[in-house]
């Protein structure tokens, strides 16, 4: 019974939702708007196909080569200018500075450093991509409680293992927090680097059935772009309940008192 | 630093430390213009050693003079508007708009509960993906824009407004309930105040998806405003005046965050979050 319920609610409102759709679309042919049926055939038509090895999945490539390196790079620079006062001090406002920089202006300006490549775009990518992790990271370190950092010394505990039981667990939090924009801006910065500069990609392949009018086709490509976010959405709540774990039940035990 | 200041007070005990909280401020910022003059001199020296060649990267001091010309011509401050225009009217349209879905969905477990699996699978939808129907509905106009923008920046304000509604102390409630307050004066005591430093917080976020979206739709789609003026650079080959557009975004950026900060400050400064931060 419990399971219905919870089901229930689960499907209540989709279901209101595509049967809302499909029956203002029922009667007429609005030119804008596919009847859900020939949008479902569009979408297997168009990326069940070939298209999946030649747009679908070089994106995803791309995408995951660049988040991947924009979060090593950005924890690995954090630990270290976060830990050393004089370097955060110094690098502070020019960080800022870039982090408040929109990340698509900087489409254009790599375009022209580097050419219409792959890399470029992975480029992209990363340095849109590396702020929130940087930054996060920074704070997060800044952040170590003092008795903790304190008790580590008078213990011994000296570079790799205090980075890996305290400098990296208490900023776990933080770090993981900058992860989520960061997957946010990564998929933006894919799609616009092959909606502006490109022949192949999911954000090329869009815009072409758009410009072409092929208006069922240019749903489905927004429907993949959004699974696509829904799947690393869940990817990431996944991986952030497995990491850190310890903390949320940390945080239940301390709002139940 | 303790050295340091070991060895300072030992030489000259009395003016020393009389010195020492005067100076000790000013390191901090002195130590922030450094980085920035640094990473300008790194900037100047690339092109002019030949790195990079000048054509791709030209040298600082030519891209803050075209800055400086932009400043002075009607066509950048133009644009500016037209930037910050939509992103003005994106805003306060997705925070109206998220407040009231927001406070109605979050003061009802039935509504939350069934409205979360949609919430939970709209929400991640990149808004990017909206821009070929923008182009379609709207065409190159502010329209389009505004759409990108809204889309953005409503979640962020919307989830948070959920978080702060939900938060709502249960024995302030109760209290109110038996003080004999009405529905609205319920809201405007009791849920209103809890929830408004989510609410901010969920604004400043969205100050800046705001006006990453905002450029983003100049840039791709061509509706008017800085980001068409920097693909229009960029294609007509005056780089300088690209890179100094880039850098006019980046200013806007910091202008922004540091206004929303200040607002968040004034309109939460009974909040203890914000007051223990005065008192440390």
């Amino acid at each position: 019974m419990r399971f219905l319920k919870t089901l229930g609610y689960l499907l209540a409102l989709p279901l209101i939702l595509v049967a809302i759709w499909w029956a203002s679309t029922l009667g007429e042919t609005n030119f804008f708007v596919p009847t859900p049926a020939l949008l479902a055939e569009a979408f297997a038509e168009t990326w069940f196909g070939e298209r999946i090895f030649s747009d679908v999945l070089p994106s995803i490539g791309r995408l995951v080569v660049g988040v991947a390196s924009a979060i090593i790079i950005g924890i690995v620079a954090g630990l270290l200018i976060g830990s050393v006062k004089w370097l955060r001090d110094l690098t502070e406002p020019v960080l800022e500075f870039f982090r408040a920089i929109p990340p698509p202006v900087l489409v254009p300006v790599l375009m022209l450093l580097m050419g219409i490549t792959d890399g470029m775009k992975v480029a992209v990518i990363i340095s849109g991509c590396v702020w929130p992790v940087l930054l996060n990271t920074i704070e997060g370190v800044r952040a170590i409680d003092g008795v903790l950092s304190d008790s580590a010394h008078t213990y011994g505990i000296h570079g790799w293992a205090r980075i890996k039981y305290l400098v990296l667990p208490s900023a776990g939090p933080q770090i993981m927090a900058g992860i989520r924009q960061c997957l946010s801006i990564g998929l933006i910065l894919m799609v616009i680097s092959e909606m502006f500069a490109s022949s192949s990609g999911l954000g090329f392949t869009i815009v072409q059935f758009q410009r072409s009018f092929a208006i069922p086709e240019m749903w489905s490509g927004i429907v993949v772009l959004g699974l696509i976010g829904v799947a690393l959405s869940f990817i990431f709540q996944w991986t952030e309940r497995r990491v850190l774990r310890w903390y949320h039940g940390l945080r239940e035990v301390e709002n139940a008192v | 630093m303790t050295q340091e200041a070991v060895t300072t007070n030992s030489a000259a005990p009395i003016p020393s430390a009389r010195k020492q909280p005067a100076k000790k401020v000013p390191t901090k910022q002195l130590l922030g213009i450094a980085g920035i003059v640094g990473f300008l001199l790194l900037w100047e020296l690339i092109p002019r050693v030949g790195i990079v060649e000048p054509r791709f990267l030209p040298p600082a001091s030519e891209v803050i003079a075209a800055l400086i010309t932009d400043f002075g011509l009607t066509a950048f401050w133009v644009a500016v508007g037209e930037t910050m225009l939509a992103w003005a009217i994106g805003l306060v349209m997705s925070i109206v708009l998220a407040v009231v879905l927001g406070f109605i969905i979050g003061s009802s477990m039935f509504l939350r509960k069934f409205t979360n699996s949609t919430v939970e699978f709209l929400r991640p939808i990149p808004s990017v993906a909206l821009i070929p129907l923008a182009v379609l509905l709207f065409g190159v106009k502010i329209e389009s824009t505004l759409m990108l923008v809204v889309y953005a920046s409503f979640w962020q304000v919307f989830i948070q407004v959920l978080y702060g509604v939900a938060d709502v102390d249960n024995v302030a409630m109760q209290t109110a309930k038996s003080y004999g307050l009405g529905a609205m004066a319920r809201v405007r005591h009791v849920v209103f105040p809890t929830a408004l430093p989510y609410l901010m917080t969920g604004i400043r976020l969205a100050a800046s998806v705001a006006l990453i979206l905002a450029i983003t739709a100049e840039l791709v789609i061509g509706s008017p405003g800085l980001g068409r003026e920097i693909a229009l650079a960029q294609s007509g080959g005056a780089i300088s005046g690209m890179y100094a557009l880039v850098l006019a975004t980046g200013l806007i950026g910091v202008v922004i965050n540091l206004v929303m900060r200040f607002i968040e400050r004034k309109t939460l400064s009974w909040h203890s979050s914000i007051r223990s931060e005065v008192i440390v």
